[in-house]
């Protein structure tokens, strides 16, 4: 514990509650990992404030005592991004789940960052929706979805967290409090916080737009040999102009994993599934749906299903949704991918991965967000096995460097955090890495906001450089400095 | 002071280098593009030398499988857009293209001005504004560093966001060399509902209305002129007129009247960008809830001022006279912010474009600037606060 925490613990008591600051192993053991079990860390306290001003204190406490502190939502993410430090403290935002305006005649819904991102769109059900949606939508929170700029199935259409959020109240780390406004003049300083892991202060009101909800839904789910003819298909509804809400393809692996946990029929002969779902007005979707079949079928399709039911409809995402979950009927653990290709490089990328995988004695399962052309390659290993653990790892790193040497990015939703830090300089040069540092250093000078996440090697912020310039105002004798 | 004295670089290690050159003289930079919104911003002195973004023109890449592009930052967006509409696709950014020094028929904006001012037109009801279009960013630091953030995907979550923080910057955190952006399929085809009103109050609710119906509007446009006012509901696609009809109908239901089906509407939508910019009087942007247009339209009739805007994103402009601007701001609702866009040389005294800007986000974009560029060399005093 480093010096000084006895006092910082004691004014987080009383800033929080006695029983809203976890100082032992036990207690703490929940909070040392998030989604990414793998990664592990206990702080030396997790407090659960309850108010935004709570958070406010709680932060202001850890700058006087120079303290860095972890910000943590539902603890789902994929990356390690709310990965507790050392000699830090988390905190919890979990009771922060309160709906604070529904605001429905301005397409806005407020909210703290502790509600999860299925709760917004039912505060807002039926007639609108929130359309980024995660996989873990039932449990994520808001808050941990700014930090990340989450996607999810439906962004080919819809775009991503950051292309909603139109308002913050933002906790930098000094203790100080900002409200970021999209409308506002000045910088895009609600851009640049969405999506950067924590590293910039937490959020602790949410402003969102939301949309209407789409009067018609159609989902379609076509089997092909192979990935190359589902890739071939993808790109034929794309270049037809038909923008789906969601395109999604599993390989031959995933199918037979995740049909193992729900049954829905899916075709286990199949080389690659893709689900393609139309939303929005009835008229469009009905011209969609039939143009969309016969492009399946041209691009060889085995069978083309059309879901008559809402039941039908669930099952067919149950399945894709299943396919993470599922591998443990397969393989005993997996590492999870997140890399993003230009699209119509996916047929390459596909078999540079198979290679790889024959060239590592591993197993690959692809599930993707095929219209973005964003994959999440799961590497299948055993534990039990020695050096298969490091093997699969290496591999994965493997197909992230493929996917940058196509254009592409070494993650799409799932974020930096600690795990994909080492894959930074694979996409971005130092000077790169300088100018990220730049922004960072102008939000938190002093490093205490979610440091050693997104950097690949931890950076400190210097003074500010630079001679003195006066300004043309000075110049002028209009204004003085003082 | 000082006498601009224009460069044009033609690589972006020249553009790098000469910034880097100004900051070591210790002189300023006025970053130009095609001079289209010159008179945008603070006007507060004459830099020292002009850098015109002109001579990077190009359009790098095309990808037009991945719906994407790569453009350097003095090209002509209009040049841009005739090369993504042969593949049929477009960039989904419409603002008025203004003149080019007066000429109405030259090339008009640059592809990195528009970004840089955060320009846009009708199509932000769809698509969103410049920064939700721009998914990776070239830039040039005043220390002559070149940098890249982003990529040049649709989907992509590495690394800082720095292409939304030099979106509507004004070129004061530095220079955009070049942008990656998101294409769109071209619309080929579009036709309109159109109702009109006399009172706001009818106008707004309409508003209201086609905002939450479930019709999927390229655009939702306002107009107000004379104590009188439209409501505009673009239809696309092939089933666009049967939309349209249904859009119409939502119209009649709140009480608008002259409800008609306008197709071809190319006309009605070049008004209403050409309602963004004025050359002889002042135009002001006023952001504000959509729900408040009554109160905005309040403010502009006792003003004299036309507006245009967007229905769904509390978006207007304001046409008026330059010494309107401090009243227009007095009637508006609380919470609205208005920046003056265009406005005659020397027109308007007393009022900051930006308007009253304060408080700890101010501080913070001026620790960005002291980052980004801490001796002042690109465009300063033009922005935000004299940043």
């Amino acid at each position: 514990m480093p010096s000084g925490s006895p006092a910082l613990i004691s004014r987080l008591q009383q800033i929080c509650g006695r029983e809203f600051v976890l100082t032992h192993q036990h207690e703490l053991a929940t909070y040392r990992s998030d989604g990414l079990l793998h990664y592990r860390q206990v702080p030396v306290a997790a407090v659960l404030p309850a108010t935004a001003e709570q958070v406010r204190q709680a932060v202001a406490a850890c700058y006087e005592a120079e303290v860095p502190w972890v910000a943590r939502g539902s603890g789902t993410g994929l990356s390690g991004g709310a990965l507790p430090v050392a000699e830090g403290v988390l905190i919890v935002l979990s009771r922060l789940r309160r709906i604070l305006a529904v605001e429905l005649e301005d397409s806005r819904v407020v909210v703290e960052p502790g509600v999860t991102n299925l709760a917004v769109s039912r505060a807002v059900a039926p007639t609108h929706f929130y359309p980024p949606d995660p996989s873990s939508q039932i449990v994520c929170s808001i808050g941990g979805n700014i930090a990340e700029n989450s996607g999810g199935a439906h962004c080919f259409k819809y775009g991503f967290t950051t292309n909603y959020v139109v308002g913050l109240e933002v906790v930098l780390s000094d203790g100080s409090m900002v409200t970021l406004d999209r409308d506002s003049p000045g910088y895009d300083l609600l851009g640049a916080f969405v999506g950067s892991e924590g590293t910039l202060g937490v959020a602790t009101k949410i402003s969102l737009r939301v949309i209407p909800a789409p009067e018609s839904i159609r989902t379609m789910l076509a089997f092909f040999a192979d990935t190359g003819a589902a890739g071939d298909a993808v790109t034929a509804i794309v270049d037809a102009g038909i923008v789906p809400g969601a395109i999604e393809m599993m390989d031959s692996l995933s199918i037979q994993a995740a049909e193992q946990s729900t049954g829905a029929g899916y075709r286990l002969d199949a080389g690659a599934a893709l689900i393609v779902e139309l939303d929005g007005p009835r008229e469009e979707c009905l011209i969609g749906l039939e143009r969309l079949t016969a492009l399946c079928a041209d691009a060889g399709a085995l069978d083309v299903r059309i879901a008559q039911t809402d039941a039908e409809r669930d099952l067919i995402w149950r399945t894709r949704k299943a396919a993470f979950a599922s591998m443990g009927r397969i393989a005993p653990a997996y590492y999870v991918q997140d890399g993003v290709i230009p699209r119509t490089r996916l047929a390459e990328v596909l078999r540079r991965i198979d290679a790889l995988a024959d060239d590592y004695g591993l197993r690959v399962a692809n599930v993707f967000h095929a219209g973005d052309g964003n994959l999440h390659p799961l590497v299948c290993y055993d534990s039990a096995t020695e050096g298969e653990a490091a093997r699969a790892e290496e591999l994965a790193g493997m197909i992230i460097k493929a996917c940058v040497d196509a254009g592409g990015s070494i993650t799409g939703e799932h974020g930096v955090g600690v795990d994909k830090k080492a894959y930074m300089p694979s996409m971005f040069g130092e000077p790169d890495l300088d100018a990220f540092q730049r922004l960072r250093c102008a939000f938190d000078p002093h490093g205490l906001a979610n440091p050693g996440k997104v950097m690949p090697t931890p950076r400190l912020c210097g003074e500010v450089p630079g001679p003195y310039r006066e300004h043309p105002l000075e110049r002028a004798g209009v204004a003085e400095r003082f | 002071m000082a006498t601009a004295s224009p460069l044009a670089p033609h690589s972006f290690e020249d553009a790098a280098a000469a910034l880097a050159a100004a900051t070591a003289e210790g002189r300023t930079v006025r970053i130009v593009g095609a001079g289209t919104k010159r008179g945008w911003g603070r006007q507060d002195g004459a830099p020292d030398i002009e850098l015109h973004t002109t001579g990077l023109d190009e359009i790098v890449e095309h990808n037009a499988g991945d719906l994407t592009a790569t453009i350097q930052t003095g090209a002509s967006l209009a040049f841009a857009q005739r090369t993504f509409a042969a593949a049929g696709q477009m960039l989904a950014l419409d603002p008025p293209l203004g003149a080019t020094n007066g000429d109405a028929a030259g090339p008009g904006p640059t592809i990195g001005g528009v970004i840089a001012t955060g320009d846009c037109g009708p199509l932000r009801h769809r698509y969103g504004a410049p920064r939700d279009l721009v998914v990776g960013m070239t830039i040039a630091l005043s220390d002559g560093t070149i940098a890249q953030a982003g990529g040049k995907v649709i989907k992509n979550v590495a690394g800082y966001d720095l292409a939304k923080l030099f979106s509507g910057a004004f070129g004061t955190l530095g220079l955009i060399l070049s942008v990656n952006v998101r294409l769109h399929p071209l619309q080929e085809t579009s036709v309109t509902a159109l109702g009109a009103a006399s009172d706001p109050q009818r106008l707004s609710a309409a508003a209201v209305a086609l905002t939450a119906a479930p019709l999927e509007f390229e655009a939702l446009d306002v107009a107000w002129r004379g104590g009188r006012g439209g409501l505009l509901a673009r239809c696309a696609g092939r089933e666009g007129g049967r939309r349209a009809r249904r859009a119409a109908r939502l119209m009649q239901e709140h009480g608008l009247s002259g409800v008609d089906i306008t197709d071809p509407d190319g006309q009605l939508w070049e008004r209403q960008r050409a309602g963004q910019r004025s050359f002889g009087r002042a135009i002001v942007r006023v952001a504000a809830a959509p729900s408040a247009l009554p109160a905005v339209v309040a403010a502009g009739d006792a003003c004299d001022a036309t507006l245009v805007g967007r229905a769904a994103l509390g978006q207007s402009f304001l046409e008026l006279e330059p010494g309107a601007v401090g009243e227009l701001r007095g009637r508006l609702p609380a919470g609205a912010a208005a920046v003056v866009l265009d406005s005659p040389p020397g027109a308007i005294t007393g009022e900051d474009p930006w308007g009253l800007v304060e408080g700890p986000a101010l501080e913070l974009m001026r620790r960005l600037k002291a980052r980004f560029d801490p001796a002042g060399t690109c465009n300063p005093g033009l922005f935000v606060g004299g940043i």
